[in-house]
């Protein structure tokens, strides 16, 4: 990066900066820790309407700020990250009030290393969905469905006509999206991270799990499950990765990291890398608008050297379903803990412990929710144990083989589609149940969870409609850092606009940093 | 063993256009569709432009449609509210099992004899257990303030041993709930 040329950077786009770039601005002095601290918490007034946050932690920011050197960063936390001492709830009604003793590793890794948290954000409740529509604080707008572009395409009201930001981790991207933060974490079970990363135009990685502790992130999937980082780039995300990762003591499924370089390489050779395109992720209902993107990228690394092969992972199909079934039957068993004794909510019958735990959980969760512990205890009876569960358990085992056999071959990456389109509007998303549309969102990116790889989406162009698409790189195990550095490769020569929030006061100086960030990125 | 509402849902059950079933439906065109297939809801209705195809990037859907199989209704809506400590809430909370069940069921088509069940993508690693000694807790205080009814060092629960009451008693006590 240029210094002379981030130094004649006005203060005002200091929120649309990567960490690198505002990290260098703190140790030049053009901007201080509270200042910075301030514009982003100004940044989440403005921008309230997209209901991303469910808290805002505005005084212990400033506290934090004001106490901390040159290394501040702040950040955003999904709402199933437990932080000592702020309320963290899930998005539902079983944890409203519930305040944690404790920090997650991620988060007091992050808060050692000097992040400032400014806000837990909004998403399905207990990190069910694709839509980020079915929390108890309500919906999370895309806040690409408030720039000038979007609006001109638009006829409607605004406020009937915005779109979903995907989900579950909704907030979390929306906050980063709309620059009112330069960091988020949010989950990735089946696509959490990666579906609203996509749809908002962040980059969104899922590491290897095991990589990353999950102590601390309430569990859906723990077979699964893993701490998802949203960033505006690449670089941002790997320095992230650095911090966040390797083994903890309190979470047994956690392994060491491997030696990792202070940062991603500036000088790479795409020509060494062979990219796969796997055909059976033109699925059904893939749009227009994403199927060019794919093309127009697996064109770019072809035209500079690349190896790019077609290839096949032949149970791609049947992954969704595998998925779904082990998801409901994880989920039965881990929502199990919330009974009303010990925390969370309490139901005020006490004729029975019996009545107690069933009216406390009905009056906990919705019915998403409540619909999956069901499937769940359906598919773990007695008489359906082998036909279904066995059964998933199986399928995943014949995915993960689909991966490895081609990796073998050769392949370093995998280029795929993150979601099938870009984000649909609220009103056309809601017509169909939550189990339909996580059925419909997820296939791209459930099939990495099951065999435990690592991905990233990284925002490509925006489609007809104004809204971001987003392509999926797939790596090896514990191969984070190599599949992030072709993921910077693929950033540098797609040139993803920046958002312009209408209305925006500073819109103008923010084109003109647009103009100046294209030259920088890479040099 | 059927309850009354089971039952009575369950007759009426049978979609003809299941909607969870992305697999099921018949066509692999990509195109926009008046039939409302949700595969083409969100399909861009522009013209493409004539630019030339990756040619390793796959033109059309490569998903082969799998038929709709039939299936038993869910007989057992009081045994999993039981088990669950759940309600179904609604006759749509039973449609949602059918479904996903109907959903689950496209498992059967893929042959996995001899094919080991993965319990975790760990198996091949060795992973860490630490020493068997205690190095934090006493912290009896701050998790006892977490829970609504404590006594002493106590969390504090109604009598046990009360089976649930029957389902339309089971109805009533959550109707007069708090939410």
């Amino acid at each position: 990066m240029s210094a002379s040329s981030a130094a004649s950077r006005p203060a005002a786009a200091m929120l649309g900066m990567s960490i690198r770039e505002v990290s260098q601005a703190l140790r030049d002095g053009r901007v201080s820790a509270t200042e910075l601290c301030r514009k982003c918490i100004n940044q989440i007034q403005r921008t309230l309407y997209l209901n991303a946050f469910i808290t805002i932690t505005e005084e212990t920011a400033m506290e934090q700020a004001q106490r901390t050197d040159n290394r501040l960063r702040t950040g955003v936390l999904k709402d199933n990250f437990c932080t000592e001492n702020i309320e963290t709830t899930c998005a539902s009604s079983m944890l409203k009030g519930y305040v944690p003793p404790f920090n997650a590793t991620v988060v007091q890794k992050l808060l050692d290393q000097g992040a400032v948290l400014v806000g837990k954000t909004n998403l399905d409740e207990f990190a069910m969905g694709a839509g980020s529509t079915d929390g108890v604080f309500g919906p999370v707008r895309n806040p690409w469905s408030y720039t000038s572009l979007y609006r001109e395409q638009s006829t409607e009201d605004p406020d009937s006509d915005w779109a979903i930001t995907g989900g579950s981790s909704g907030g979390s991207a929306a906050a980063v999206a709309s620059l009112s933060s330069f960091l988020a974490l949010g989950s990735d079970t089946g696509g959490s991270t990666r579906n609203p990363g996509s749809l908002c135009g962040v980059v969104a990685l899922k590491p290897t799990y095991s990589l990353l502790s999950r102590h601390g992130l309430i569990p859906l999937v723990n077979s699964m499950d893993v701490p998802g980082i949203m960033t505006r780039s690449v670089h941002d995300a790997a320095t992230v990765l650095r911090i966040l990762q390797g083994r903890d003591e309190r979470d047994s499924t956690t392994v060491q990291a491997p030696s990792t370089p202070p940062s991603l390489p500036e000088h790479f050779d795409i020509r060494d890398i062979c990219v796969g395109i796997p055909k059976e992720y033109h699925a059904p209902g893939l749009s227009k608008d994403t199927l060019a993107q794919w093309s127009r990228v697996a064109d770019m690394f072809e035209q500079a050297g690349a190896r790019v092969q077609e290839v096949s992972l032949p149970h791609t199909q049947h992954s969704i379903v595998c998925y779904h079934v082990l998801c409901c039957c994880e989920v039965a068993s881990n929502m199990a803990c919330f009974d009303g004794l010990e925390y969370g909510h309490c139901s005020k019958v006490d004729s029975s412990t019996d009545a107690m735990y069933a009216t406390t959980r009905h009056e906990g969760f919705n019915s998403v929710v409540r619909r999956r512990i069901l499937s769940g205890n359906y598919f773990l009876l007695k008489s359906n144990y082998k036909r279904y569960f066995v059964k998933a358990q199986q399928m995943r085992r014949l995915i993960a083989e689909d991966f490895k056999n081609v990796f073998r071959s050769g392949i370093d990456v995998l280029l795929t589609p993150t979601t099938l389109s870009d984000a649909a509007r609220y009103s056309d998303f809601i017509q169909e149940d939550n189990q339909t549309r996580s059925a419909q969102e997820d296939v791209f990116t459930q099939p990495v969870n099951m065999a435990g790889l690592p991905a990233v989406t990284v925002p490509t162009a925006l489609s007809h409609r104004g809204l971001p698409i987003g392509l999926q790189l797939i790596g090896q195990t514990l191969q984070d850092w190599k599949l992030l550095t072709v993921a910077q490769w693929m950033e540098q020569k797609v040139n993803f606009p920046i958002i312009h929030l209408h209305g925006e006061s500073n819109e103008r100086e923010l084109n003109r940093s647009v103009r100046e960030r294209t030259h920088t990125i890479g040099s | 063993m059927f309850c009354k509402c089971a039952a009575r849902a369950s007759r009426a059950l049978r979609p003809a256009h299941p909607r969870c079933g992305v697999l099921t439906l018949p066509a692999l065109s990509n195109t926009v569709s008046g039939s409302g297939t949700f595969w083409s809801r969100w399909t861009c209705k522009r013209e493409s432009s004539n630019s030339a195809w990756n040619s390793k990037v796959p033109q059309a859907p490569t998903w082969e449609p799998i038929a709709e199989n039939q299936l038993p209704p869910p007989d057992l809506v009081d045994k999993l509210e039981r088990l669950a400590l759940v309600d179904f809430g609604s006759k749509e909370g039973v449609d949602c099992l059918e479904k996903a069940i109907r959903f689950a069921d496209q498992l059967h088509v893929i042959n996995t004899d001899g094919v080991e069940p993965t319990d975790s993508v760990l198996e091949d690693r060795e992973l860490y257990l630490r020493d068997d000694m205690v190095t934090e807790g006493e912290c009896a205080e701050e998790l006892l303030q977490l829970a609504k009814h404590t006594v002493e060092e106590y969390f504090v629960a109604p009598p046990g041993n009360i089976p649930l009451p029957k389902r339309e008693e089971r109805s009533a006590m959550l109707k007069h709930s708090e939410f």
